[in-house]
């Protein structure tokens, strides 16, 4: 009886405090996949977000407004990033939700945002998250075909116009094998060799003789991720390729580089962000303030290097601060969709964000930088 | 014909990888006609705890000694924590115990190292050998030469050894070889570790070549399993020629028709063995008593 009547007292006080407490928070949802298949996307997410919150909690919050954090980790489950929306939404009552590491689990949370006129923010590629345009949803990635489109650019600036592919059958590979396809015809490019591999396959050079041995074929391409770009890069190097291979975005890390061998990988172009070259960006350069500050503050706190992904969740954190900022209003979802849309050259890791009604992405080819590697770096071509 | 020779190349590799993770199936299963799933995990802890202690500053063979040693003990652990308790269960249940061990290293893997994929050099170096206009890496030849070694290594154990005879005994009829002096538990435990052993290998020399993370060792033991099979399980021939031959059909497929059909032509080949010859091409015949 005692001890019931102290639980009951305890649960009350705790109560009393945590909505005393939440009248002058701002409450933010955050639901990334931090453990399963997923998890190399959803971890470093996770941890810039509780990083970023903390940082600005430290410094007084938003107009005096510290940040109530609810994250979940929905394990790359479609499922259970519904479930999880629906409770930021319902249990949780956020504000906006950010998060959806993967294709699959925004389009889970994307419907519950739209149902319930929540401004959702997604980590995901997919070019199908924001076109059509919907009116609760944004996100920070580039997408597959901006990747395209930027090694086109730099494929027709060499004078490359005939180029053999060579594709992960992986959902990331595959997806870009079709936008580059639908593409190639715009900027010139005619695909001659088209070929695949499995995402687990450990010798890809059949396909590669197969594209050498076609006729006139000046460039290689490569869209892929995980291991089969790594192996790609050791094949072409085995075989003695004399054309140029270009990989894409998916394998922008220092780790792809130590995976596929500084000498095998010496030469090879991709589209990257200002991020994997955070040391070697100039003082004046637009982005080198809030990437120095992102990769030192993350290094310090965690031990490990900054990723790609962990820079689409800072954009994205950055993004909502700043539209609450703007809205005045830190209660109503609504006001901060529409700062949301309103946003102007905001500059993030990923690239320079201006969104408008017509475009929840937000960044231009100007985003991707052409990375080559050089002695086992990245260097920036011009 | 360089070209040729290139695609040929390609599936030794490939299938020597394949015969390595298939030849780690012999043992368990002439012991106890338990296919062992967690197989591919042997093979990935070897290449992973490898990577670690090498990275550690480990000299690489020393490293690549500790990983089969330990993978070694994990098999005997599992045999003793999981399988030797179930004892008296049919043979499938025990197979679906090994699915669940598999799931368990690989969860463990991930927290006790990390997801990340890993690789360490080449014993000898990344420069290709030429032949006639083609090209093969020298790790390659490690492959091969390790899946031919094990291969040689099990054949005289089962054929030449006592104890290896004695493995195949508990397997025909445990109580029997029980009556006739043979130590079956014993039997189990050095079948799994041996088992063990071998997948560890198998990862020691392929991590150069395919790469290492905590999942890879799901793909490779289906594709051993696909290659014993293919060759008759349980024979140590069989998995050697099964993997190789595997390999083969998946790189002149990818070579001469499409790679979109690669494996799905391998696996139609394996069919259509099984349907002529259910037992494999080297598979004993089972007569049933009655």
């Amino acid at each position: 009886m005692m001890s019931k009547t102290t639980t009951a007292l305890a649960t009350l006080a705790a109560l009393g405090v945590l909505s005393g407490a939440a009248q002058a928070e701002i409450r933010l949802g955050v639901s990334v996949s931090a453990t399963g298949p997923a998890a190399f996307l959803g971890d470093p997410e996770a941890k810039t977000i509780e990083m970023l919150v903390e940082q600005l909690n430290e410094a007084g919050g938003i107009n005096g407004e510290e940040i109530a954090l609810t994250l979940y980790d929905d394990g790359g489950d479609p499922n259970k990033a519904r479930t999880f929306a629906t409770r930021l939404v319902e249990d949780d009552e956020v504000v906006a939700i950010l998060g959806g590491s993967t294709t699959g689990t925004t389009m889970s949370i994307l419907s519950v945002a739209e149902d319930e006129g929540i401004p959702f923010i997604s980590l995901a590629g997919a070019i199908s998250i924001v076109d059509p345009v919907r009116a609760n949803v944004f996100k920070t990635p580039h997408t597959d075909r901006m990747a395209c489109e930027k090694i086109f650019t730099d494929m027709q600036a060499q004078g490359i116009t005939k180029i053999g592919m060579i594709s992960g059958t992986d959902g990331f590979g595959a997806s870009m094998q079709a936008q580059c396809k639908e593409v190639a015809g715009d900027h010139g490019i005619e695909i001659l060799a088209d070929e695949t591999y499995g995402p687990q396959d450990a010798d890809m050079t059949p396909q590669l003789t197969r594209i050498r041995n076609t006729e006139g074929v000046q460039a290689v391409l490569n869209p892929g991720f995980g291991q089969g770009p790594a192996i790609v890069t050791r094949n072409v190097a085995q075989l003695g390729f004399e054309i140029p291979l270009y990989q894409s975005h998916g394998v922008a890390s220092d780790a792809f580089i130590e995976l596929a061998g500084a000498e095998a990988a010496e030469g090879l172009r991709l589209p990257g962000t200002a991020l994997l070259i955070a040391d070697k960006l100039a003082e004046d350069d637009a982005q080198y303030q809030v990437v120095t500050a992102y990769t030192e503050a993350y290094k310090a706190k965690y031990d490990q290097d900054v990723s790609t992904f962990g820079g689409y969740a800072h954009d994205a954190f950055a993004l909502i601060v700043d539209a609450i900022t703007r809205a005045g209003d830190s209660e109503d979802p609504q006001a901060i969709r529409d700062a949301l849309e309103a946003t102007s050259g905001l500059v993030g890791t990923t690239g320079t964000y201006s969104f408008s009604p017509e475009d929840h992405l937000g960044l231009d080819l100007s985003a991707f930088r052409m990375l080559e590697i050089k002695d086992g770096d990245w260097l920036p071509v011009e | 014909m360089d070209a040729l020779l290139q695609f040929l190349f390609s599936g030794l590799t490939v299938g020597a990888v394949y015969a390595l993770v298939a030849l780690g199936f012999t043992i368990i299963y002439n012991a106890s006609d338990v296919v062992n799933f967690a197989q591919g995990e042997f093979v990935m802890l070897g290449g992973m705890i490898t990577v670690f202690t090498f990275e550690a500053g480990l000299p690489l063979p020393l490293a690549a000694l500790v990983a089969i040693l330990v993978t070694s003990a994990i098999g005997v652990a599992l045999n003793k924590l999981a399988i030797e308790p179930a004892r008296g269960a049919p043979v499938v249940s025990l197979i679906i115990i090994t699915i669940g061990a598999s799931i368990v290293i690989r969860g463990a893997t991930q927290l006790i190292f990390d997801k990340q994929l890993h690789r360490f050099p080449s014993f000898s170096g990344d420069d290709p050998i030429h032949v006639l206009g083609a090209t093969i890496l020298p790790q390659s030849l490690w492959v091969i030469g390790g899946a031919l070694a094990v291969f040689v290594g099990l054949w005289i154990f089962f054929t030449r050894t006592l104890t290896g005879k004695a493995v195949l005994a508990t397997a025909n009829n445990r109580v029997a070889a029980q009556l006739v002096g043979i130590n079956t538990g014993w039997v189990m435990t050095l079948s799994f570790g041996l088992s063990a052993a071998i997948g560890a290998f198998a990862g020691v020399l392929v991590t150069p070549i395919t790469l290492v993370g905590y999942d890879v060792g799901v793909a490779l033991a289906l594709k051993g399993f696909a290659a014993a099979m293919l060759g008759g399980m349980g024979n140590p021939k069989g998995a050697l020629v099964g993997g190789l031959l595997l390999g083969c059909f998946e790189a002149l497929t990818a070579g001469y028709l499409s790679s979109q059909y690669k494996e799905a032509v391998a696996f139609i080949v394996i069919l259509a063995v099984l349907f002529v010859m259910p037992q494999g091409l080297f598979g004993r015949k089972s007569t049933e008593r009655v």
